[in-house]
């Protein structure tokens, strides 16, 4: 919109304003209560200036030393569980479906269009849906409470193909012909020309995927029992006691400030990388 | 010695009855060094015929031999050809040094020897400055000359080149045309041209290929086709305006068809009388659009001639050593 009115751009203004505390008081209130003593943030009304005494507490919540009634796990080593399995699911499912794309478009095999349903049908079917077999699975396979039980599950995408080989459909044929002119095999295709074009992509899918592996939370509730291998949003959860005594709350604020940490910082270190790859498709 | 033989080449889609045909039966044996024109309407089977040389579409039928190698089972790298695409189709994310580069790493080349012919031929191709570049970052023009550099530098037996001119505006087509020719000649390399366009055709071919419908019509030089053509569609297709064809000419004989070019037509104080329905003026000439009985009839005649008027009657005569004579139902020449 190009069009220039003051009271158009009040009321925008007003909009957005709105919209930007209503997404950042909650953060902020959670950054105040976690410098303060679990004392401090019950009082009525509660503190919102930082208090003094951030870093005790984020050195409580690192190393799980708290003395809470409810699960005082690391947070420091529950956060390094959330990054190997976000970084697993993510870089497993770009992965995988790279390939089954590169699959689905250049390969003329028997059941090809029926294989590209059978994936896209998996859309319908996400883990909660599923997830009373694949526990079942899971769990016979001896894979609980281990890295493999956390990612495994999580790493077959129908929307990161689905995306991968609309891409590859919008890249010209010429192209492929070109490289074959060339002498370049499948798969010297796919990693000299396919998937340098498919980098944007890539990096839109990665941080996608990371959110979504590091977000993780009714999965890891059920394949994980032993406290060394919780994720750290589930461990939060872990953090409240169910009213029997009085939560660090605090402890529990630092948590939940360190939880958003990586995730926002994948998003700002690859952000326009994020952009350009949902955007502009560079052929 | 690098000529190319299309034995009987038949190209089908689907199978069985319902079979889609596009290249019925054709045969054509191209010399070592010659450089040759397919040319014809849209969907003729030219690009398809060319795509079939460069292994990139399944022969259903016949034999294509490069040299004295039969090549119908080879992959298009091991034919010892080079291609230049309509779309130029350089990888994107390349240089233009590593996309020429790109074959010649793929077959394992020693790295310096990549470096001598890249630069080689970028030197032919006037791209040496520009080798740092990215496709996206050079002109329509250049980035056909890097094409066409990618090609080059493979040493190939054979060039292919479908329709490379015709994503160029009309001035940078007739200078590519010319650096085309220039490399020719300089190169002598096996070329198959693939174009829709008659003026490249006339202009690049020492022998041209002219199809219609999956066929071959004339497998000749520029000034056969022009001269003798072997079928109403190449009097027709080639040659701006087409060739004249009537049916009722003054002197035909049932069940043959005259062809007459316009510039063979004299205008005077005798011959056929004809009546003007339009005049164009293209500059250097006059073409007047008249009717012979009921027929159509185009006459080119210099510009500085006296111009007639829509509704005149004149007299034209025709040139008795320029007169073709076609079959009216095959349209095959008498």
């Amino acid at each position: 919109m190009v069009e220039r009115r003051p009271l158009a751009t009040a009321i925008s203004h007003f909009v957005l304003i709105l919209g930007v505390i209503i997404i950042a008081f909650p953060l902020y209130i959670t950054f105040v209560a976690s410098t303060h003593t679990s004392q401090d943030i019950v009082q009525v009304p509660m503190p919102l200036l930082p208090g003094p005494h951030l870093i005790e507490n984020y050195t409580h919540a690192i190393q799980g030393t708290s003395g809470s009634a409810a699960s005082t796990a690391p947070v420091g080593h529950m956060m390094l569980v959330s990054l190997i399995s976000a970084l697993v699911i993510a870089v497993g499912k770009i992965a995988i479906s790279l390939l089954s794309a590169f699959a689905i478009v250049y390969f003329r095999f028997p059941g090809r269009t029926f294989f590209f349903w059978a994936i896209f049908v998996t859309l319908m079917l996400p883990v909660e849906v599923r997830i009373g077999p694949t526990y079942q699975v899971v769990s016979d396979l001896g894979m609980l409470n281990t890295y493999a039980g956390l990612t495994v599950p999580l790493i077959a995408s129908a929307t990161a193909t689905f995306l991968f080989r609309q891409f590859f459909l919008s890249v010209p044929d010429e192209l492929v012909e070109a490289a074959r002119v060339d002498g370049a095999g499948p798969m010297r295709f796919f990693w000299d020309v396919l998937l340098p074009l498919s980098r944007t992509s890539i990096a839109a899918l990665f941080v996608i995927q990371f959110i979504y592996g590091w977000n993780q939370y009714l999965w890891p509730l059920l394949v994980t029992t032993d406290e060394s291998m919780y994720p750290v949003v589930m461990g939060i959860k872990r953090m409240i006691s169910g009213g029997d005594a009085a939560n660090d709350w605090n402890i529990v604020m630092a948590t939940a400030i360190l939880a958003m940490i990586p995730p926002a910082l994948v998003v700002l270190l690859m952000q326009r990388w994020f952009v350009k790859g949902l955007v502009d498709a560079e052929k | 010695m690098a000529s190319i033989s299309l034995r009987n080449l038949v190209k089908r889609y689907g199978h069985g009855p319902n079979a889609n045909q596009v290249i019925h039966g054709v045969n054509a044996e191209v010399q070592h060094g010659e450089f040759v024109v397919i040319v014809g309407p849209s969907g003729c089977g030219k690009s398809t015929l060319l795509r079939m040389v460069a292994g990139l579409e399944e022969i259903s039928g016949g034999e294509i031999a490069i040299g004295s190698r039969v090549v119908n089972t080879l992959e298009p790298a091991e034919r010892d050809i080079a291609m230049v695409f309509q779309n130029y189709a350089l990888y994107p994310h390349m240089s233009v040094f590593d996309n020429m580069a790109y074959g010649l790493k793929i077959a394992k080349v020693p790295k310096d020897e990549i470096k001598t012919r890249v630069d080689k031929a970028a030197k032919i191709l006037e791209l040496g400055h520009l080798l740092e570049r990215k496709p996206r970052e050079l002109s329509g023009g250049q980035r056909q000359r890097v094409a066409m550099g990618r090609a080059i530098v493979r040493q190939p037996q054979v060039f292919l080149f479908d329709e490379p001119l015709s994503n160029l505006d009309a001035k940078l087509r007739a200078q590519t045309r010319l650096e085309i020719q220039k490399l020719h000649r300089e190169l002598g390399i096996t070329s198959l041209f693939v174009t829709h366009d008659q003026v490249e055709a006339m202009t690049l071919a020492q022998r041209m290929i002219v199809m219609n419908g999956g066929h071959m019509e004339q497998f000749g030089t520029p000034e056969e086709v022009y001269h003798q053509p072997a079928s109403t569609f190449v009097a027709s297709f080639i040659g701006s305006p087409p060739m004249n064809l009537l049916q009722h000419a003054p002197g035909a004989r049932p069940g043959t068809l005259l062809g007459i070019r316009p510039e063979h037509l004299d205008v005077g104080s005798e011959g056929w009388e004809v009546v003007v329905d339009t005049v164009e003026l293209l500059g250097a000439e006059r073409l007047i659009y008249a009717r012979l009985g009921g027929e159509p009839l185009i006459v080119r005649v210099e510009e500085g001639a006296l111009a007639p008027r829509p509704g005149d009657t004149l007299h034209v005569a025709p040139r008795e050593n320029r007169l073709h004579w076609f079959d009216a139902d095959s349209g095959k020449r008498l």
